[in-house]
């Protein structure tokens, strides 16, 4: 076969360039804001930009196994808001701050078993299963915490190991982004979810058990989620029942998919959906800059997901030869 | 009918199967030596995939029985028929469009070092040897599997199932849907491994000049019962259709 070295090498060539090509997005993006605005490239700016790329590139690393597998969580905001309330509760009940987080990391990890539960095991598409988990698990936090925010249990130390001083809360997310990198690329549960996704019958049929691999990514992202939240609760100093929400919940979503990740699942990027996260953050900050109000924020937005989606299903179909 | 037990591979006697009021199948024998292709044709609705699912273990018989190499045996599960060599690759192929090559042949059978990491380079290297061995050409195990042609697709799915040591090779339409170049190297493929001697193959086709072909025997099925059974070289396209004529008037008169 004399083409066949070109076809591996197109192949290669291409997947490399679609996370080269956001790459350069970010890089073209952080040039232009540099040189238009002269406080962009300063010390405290970039902090702020890192705590506001943090975040969403942290519940991304979750909803972006999600995706690959084939699954999304609408309902993850919504944990972020209340696992700061559940260590916060925790500790004021004298329990301490470390049961407090370990108890928000277990309730986490239950919403996202009854997420993954409902959807896998009573067969609810996984975008309605986490629209109703959504509501509720804001009514359940604005109850409990009667509708006001709380100031974040603990000293200034262990606010700022937690993300409060300087670019911690970025180191985090850095970290948890290397490890899941590493799980996704380099651990069988990494290649079965994207068997999962890919062929769901026919992984099955080679004996990977789908429900748990969905289930699992379900839990992941909740605690993801849930460990956001208290990072945003500890740098911010106060605990919000109205938090997070959709808001971050989209952003992840579309950092994921600005990366790279197809949302029709069998593919993705860990690493693409922290460079997603980052081209937004650049966006976000650079326009809060030069003075360009959020509502034209939301339609830039708008506008970078269905290019990033276009160019995914495009730059797709070209890399298979034509095919799907 | 008794076959050399110690050449014989499998044997399923009068297996029937009924789903509620339903007779799928209705007393069929077969059996299937080592080294030997047996190709099943039939119409849709014959039975054939019901047979298939019997023998993998996916249905159990309502009645009758399975022998494997001479002892009998009950299907528990899928795993079960598989850890007694029993592979089946499905028309669907069972493989991951976004996945390489080396990462479908290992499909839930990774090679791992020491700290349960995923062995990339022992995976391709294995993978790209056990094809060369099997006598599969591709550009590389790296490339997508989604890249692949109908035929190379299938040739990865039969080296998957050989290469785990499958004592009974099911292919379900093996040929379906390619073109005479692509079949020819299925065909060889096919071949090639029946020249091995210790594995045997039940193939399910619709293809009758094909069948012949390949096949050292032949399996005709026809509403859940077996009407035709012989060696390839003893029968012909011809004689075959004769036989589904015969039924089709039989039937029609009924």
């Amino acid at each position: 076969m004399s083409a066949s070295l070109s076809f591996r090498q197109r192949g290669t060539r291409l997947l490399a360039l679609r996370e080269a090509s956001i790459v350069v997005v970010a890089l073209l993006l952080f040039g232009y804001f540099s040189v238009v605005n002269g406080n962009f490239l300063t010390g405290p700016n970039l902090q702020t930009l890192s705590q506001f790329v943090a975040p969403s590139a942290i519940i991304a690393c979750g909803e972006i196994m999600l995706l690959i597998c084939g699954e999304i969580d609408l309902s993850v905001g919504q944990v972020f808001a209340l696992a700061p309330f559940i260590m916060a509760f925790t500790d004021k009940a004298g329990l301490g701050l470390f049961v407090g987080f370990v108890f928000a990391m277990i309730v986490s990890a239950l919403i996202g078993l009854i997420n993954g539960a409902v959807t896998v095991l009573l067969r609810v598409p996984s975008f309605v299963t986490t629209l109703g988990t959504l509501f509720l698990i804001n009514g359940f936090t604005l109850t409990v915490s009667r509708g006001f925010p709380i100031n974040t249990p603990g000293g200034q130390t262990v606010a700022n190991i937690f993300g409060a001083a300087g670019y911690n809360e970025f180191l985090w997310a850095i970290l948890i982004v290397a490890i899941m990198h590493m799980v996704l690329r380099h651990r069988r549960w990494g290649l079965h979810t994207i068997a999962v996704g890919g062929n769901l019958t026919g992984a099955t049929e080679a004996g990977i058990n789908a429900a748990r691999i969905k289930i699992g990514n379900f839990m992941l992202t909740s605690v993801l989620g849930g460990i956001t939240g208290i990072l945003e609760a500890f740098r911010i100093g106060s605990t919000d029942p109205l938090a997070g929400g959709t808001n971050i919940m989209f952003l992840a979503v579309a950092a994921g998919v600005i990366g790279g990740t197809s949302l029709a699942g069998g593919s993705g990027t860990i690493i693409g959906g922290l460079i997603g996260a980052i081209v937004l953050g650049v966006l976000q900050d650079g326009f809060t800059l030069q003075g360009i109000n959020a509502f034209t924020f939301d339609m830039i937005i708008g506008a970078a997901i269905l290019i990033a989606m276009i160019a995914n299903i495009h730059v797709g179909r070209f890399n298979r030869g034509g095919r799907q | 009918m008794s076959a050399v037990t110690g050449n014989e591979a499998l044997r399923a006697t009068d297996i029937t199967k009924n789903f509620g009021s339903i007779s799928a199948l209705s007393g069929i024998s077969l059996h299937v030596n080592k080294g030997e292709v047996l190709g099943i044709l039939g119409d849709n609705g014959a039975g054939k995939s019901t047979l298939m699912k019997i023998i993998t273990g996916f249905h159990k018989p309502t009645s009758g029985q399975l022998f494997i190499g001479g002892e009998a045996v009950s299907l528990a599960s899928v795993d079960h028929a598989r850890a007694l060599g029993i592979e089946c690759v499905y028309q669907d192929l069972a493989l991951v469009n976004t996945l390489p090559i080396y990462h479908n042949m290992f499909l839930n059978r990774e090679l791992r070092t020491r700290f349960g990491m995923l062995d990339h380079r022992a995976m391709r290297k294995r993978a790209a040897a056990a094809l060369e061995d099997i006598g599969v050409n591709v550009p590389s195990v790296d490339d997508e599997v989604a890249m692949l042609s109908g035929g190379q697709r299938q040739a990865i799915a039969i080296a998957r199932a050989v290469y785990t040591d499958a004592k009974i090779l099911l292919l379900d339409e093996p040929l379906a849907a390619m073109g005479a170049r692509e079949a020819g190297l299925i065909i060889d493929l096919i071949q090639r491994q029946r020249a091995k001697g210790d594995i045997s193959i039940i193939m399910i086709m619709h293809n009758y000049a094909q069948t012949l072909e390949i096949a050292d025997r032949v399996m005709m099925m026809q509403r859940g019962t077996v009407t035709f059974e012989g060696a390839a070289k003893d029968t012909s396209v011809e004689a075959l259709l004769e036989i589904v004529r015969r039924e089709y008037r039989a039937m029609r008169s009924r």
